[in-house]
This record gives structure tokens, sequence and C-alpha cells, in this order.
């Protein structure tokens, strides 16, 4: 207690008032201007390191549950894959098919091609702990070029949207993630509309149609290429409740996010912004 | 039931342990969770920068707390800020309620630790909603009741390193 009797700089008030301002300070400036990026580029590459030690037991989990998983589980996941690859081989071979026949047609119609644009595949490090947003933590940054705004998908469809980069690891914006606005088309109809996420669900908000709009459960939303961050037509979602109510200017509908936006680990993020 | 603590004479605690046990809490926020867990996780951090303003004021206080607020702003991913203000408001209120809390019995203390804890959550949920406009969720805060139930875990962990060796001399 003797720093009570001998008491050394200031009282604990003045020191409270000092950082509570000081906080506020860089409050106001994170959210309205944009000095501090430096500042957390910095420290987020400080923290990386750490991410990727407490990343390690999860990954030695899994590794473990690996290596004692028995020899019949093995055979027998063997002969699973086997026949999953035979099917995986005949529908791609129809895809390729599908994918020739696309192209003649592409060309016949003088329609524009779309480029394959070039990717980069990338790991999740991450859930961030923010409960106020849906964003996750992916192990490649500035060292593999990655841009900010880029799409970021899976196998099924989007999953978002590079939000910041840093060094050696990325912020992605999940599409779930609260007001993230993903311009869309229905598939069936070309009808043109944008989702939004909720946040605090895994659903997405298909806002401003009117209740006579031309939508049904069970339609797919593909990106519309609009907003040019997205490739036209890349799955995002499926309608899965139209509610109109004629009370209302719009309908409310409720669409189910094609990507696993919870369940992958491996995404691809489209390293350029494709350009007409 | 005896009210006040069991009164030990404890060893000096080396800085370098007070460094150790924070940099452990740092990796242990780092931790990547899932569902439900996300909700009922502690923030390590906050409570042993609490334990150790209550029990180390003159090395651990305002500034520290602030400093690791700016380390959890960044690995978060929250606005610089949230997360300083509100460490550094409770280093503020553990200054003050020291010597009450830790004059209490382990089995008291941690009906302060939950309502500090609350205190800087519901900072951070202010803040955030101020500054961003979106309200986090009351499943938020049952962090801090996970906080109040490990405590005295804690408390036995940290204090670990300063009980004095058995005396040979002694019986």
């Amino acid at each position: 207690m003797e720093q009570d009797l001998f008491s050394r700089g200031p009282s604990p008030a003045v020191r409270l008032t000092f950082f509570t301002l000081l906080s506020l300070l860089l409050l106001v400036s994170d959210v309205h201007y944009n000095y501090l990026k430096v500042l957390r580029l910095g420290i987020a590459s400080a923290i990386y390191p750490l991410q990727r030690i407490a990343m390690a037991p999860v990954e030695f989990l899994d590794e473990a549950g690996d290596y004692v998983r028995n020899q019949s589980g093995l055979v027998m996941e063997n002969e699973a894959l086997k026949r999953q690859n035979l099917e995986d081989h005949a529908m791609l071979l129809r895809y390729e098919a599908l994918e020739q026949e696309n192209m003649h047609l592409r060309r016949l119609f003088d329609a524009r091609m779309r480029i394959d644009t070039p990717s980069i595949m990338a790991e999740i490090l991450s859930d961030e702990r923010d409960p106020f947003s849906r964003k996750v933590i992916v192990n490649k940054g500035l060292q593999a070029h990655v841009a900010e705004g880029a799409a970021v998908i899976d196998d099924r469809g989007v999953i978002g949207q590079v939000l910041a980069v840093h060094p050696f690891s990325a912020e992605v914006s999940l599409i779930t993630d609260k007001d993230h606005p993903t311009p869309v088309e229905v598939l069936r109809n070309g009808l043109r509309a944008v989702v939004f996420g909720f946040g605090s669900s895994d659903l997405l908000d298909l806002r401003y149609m009117s209740t006579n709009a031309d939508i049904f459960p069970g339609d797919i939303l593909v990106t519309s290429g609009l907003d040019g961050t997205f490739p036209k037509g890349l799955p995002v979602a499926t309608v899965v409740k139209v509610d109109r109510n004629p009370a209302y200017a719009f309908s409310r509908i409720f669409c189910k996010p094609a990507a696993g936006v919870n369940q992958f680990l491996q995404v691809l993020i489209l390293s350029s912004k494709e350009k007409n | 039931m005896e009210f006040g603590p069991k009164q030990e004479i404890l060893l000096p605690v080396k800085p370098g342990f007070i460094a150790l046990s924070l940099f452990s809490g740092f990796l242990l926020n780092l931790l990547p969770l899932e569902g439900f867990m996300r909700w009922i996780y502690p923030d390590f951090v906050a409570m042993i920068l609490l334990y150790w303003c209550i029990h180390q004021p003159s090395r651990i206080g305002i500034g520290a707390s602030w400093v690791f607020g700016i380390l959890m702003d960044v690995a978060d991913g929250t606005l610089f800020g949230e997360h300083a203000l509100a460490y550094s408001l409770m280093a503020y209120i553990a200054l003050n309620l020291r010597r009450r809390v830790s004059m209490l019995n382990i089995d008291y203390q941690f009906t302060h630790v939950i309502l500090i804890i609350l205190i800087m959550q519901a900072v951070i949920v202010l803040t955030g909603f101020l500054a961003r406009g979106i309200f986090a969720g009351w499943a938020y805060f049952l962090g801090s009741l996970t906080a109040g139930i490990l405590w005295p875990m804690l408390t036995y962990l940290l204090k670990l390193p300063q009980r004095p060796k058995a005396d040979p001399d002694r019986i």
C-alpha cells in the first residue's frame, strides 16, 4: 500500500480522464477518418503469429483425430471416395460438354465472354469475436496481392467481400453481416434486386420488392455483376419465404445463402475486379 | 463461516509472471470459437487485468489496461478505443474497490467481479451502438457470468507462484 502514502504520478481519476479522452479521440477518428489504418496494420501483423499459435491446438486436434481413425474406417472412406470420384467424374464430363455448348452459343450470339478471373486460395484463420458483425480472418494478405473489396467465394457460392488487408491476413465481411448489400438477380426471370444480411441469423433479406413481384420460394438468386465487384452469375442464395402483406409497400423476403457461410474453411478470393 | 479472507503471507510477485499471465490471457482470447461457446466464453484479458488491478495496483493500472484494450481492438476488429475505453474504466473501478474486494472471502469476491465485468461489457456494447449503430444482443453479457464462475480458479492459479515454499525448519 506504500504507493497510496507516497503516491507517484497523477491520481487514478486524472489517469482515467486522460485515457477516456484518448479512447474517444481514437474512436471518433477511426469512424470518420482513415489515419489509423497504418497503426492497425502494424499491430495486426504483430498479432498474426499469436493468432497462428491460438489456431495450433485446433489444428492439432484435427490431425490427431485423423491419425487415430482406424484401418476399417479408412477402407470404408476410400471406397466411398472412389465411388464419389466416379460420380464426380461423370458429372465433370457433362459439365465440360455443357461448357463447350455454352461457349458455342455465346459465340453465336456474339456475347461478351466471361473471362475466368484469377483467384487466390485462402484459409479461414478465425471468426472475429466481435459480437456486432460477421467477419472472418483469412491467411492471405498483401503478400498474396489480395485487394480491398475483392469478392470471396467458396465452391457453392458467394461468401463475402474483403474489408481490410493486412500484411499476412485479410478481414472478410460476410454477406450475412448486418446490412451488407449484394446486388443479385433472380435466375428464373432476371429480376434485379439487392439482398442484405441480417447480422444476427444466417439468413438474408431481399428488400424493396413490391408485394406483386414475380418471386417465389425456391427461386435462385445469382450475382448480377452490376457492382463491378462480383462477377456475374455466382449463386448467392435461395428464396425460402415470401411474406406478402398488402399493408406494407414491400414484401418481406427471406433467403438462405448458397455458400456454407459458416461451415467452410477454404475459400477463393477473386484477385482482380473485372473491368469492361 | 469466516468472512475475512485467509490472511496469507505471500512472496512478492515477479513482473515477468504478470506479463506471462497477460500474454496467456491474450492467447486464450484469440482462440477461434464457434456457436454457443462464442457467447459464454469469458474475456480472459479483462479478468487477468482485473486480478492484477486488485492485487498489484502499482504495476497494473489504467494505462496497462488501456494498452491491452487497444490490442484487443485490433484482434477483434472493433473500432480503436472500444475495448480500450472499457478496460480503462474497469481498471479505475477496480482500483477504487480493490480494498473492499480483497477483504472479501473468495466466495463473495465473484459477485463484485461479475458486476465490474458487466459494466465493462456495457461500455463496449454502448460505444459499439453509438459509433456503429449495431446492438450486440443480450447473450453477449453471458461472458461476465462465466468470468465470475472461473474467478476462484483464476485467483488460485495466479497466486500459485507467490506461495512460499514449505519451510524445512518447521513441522
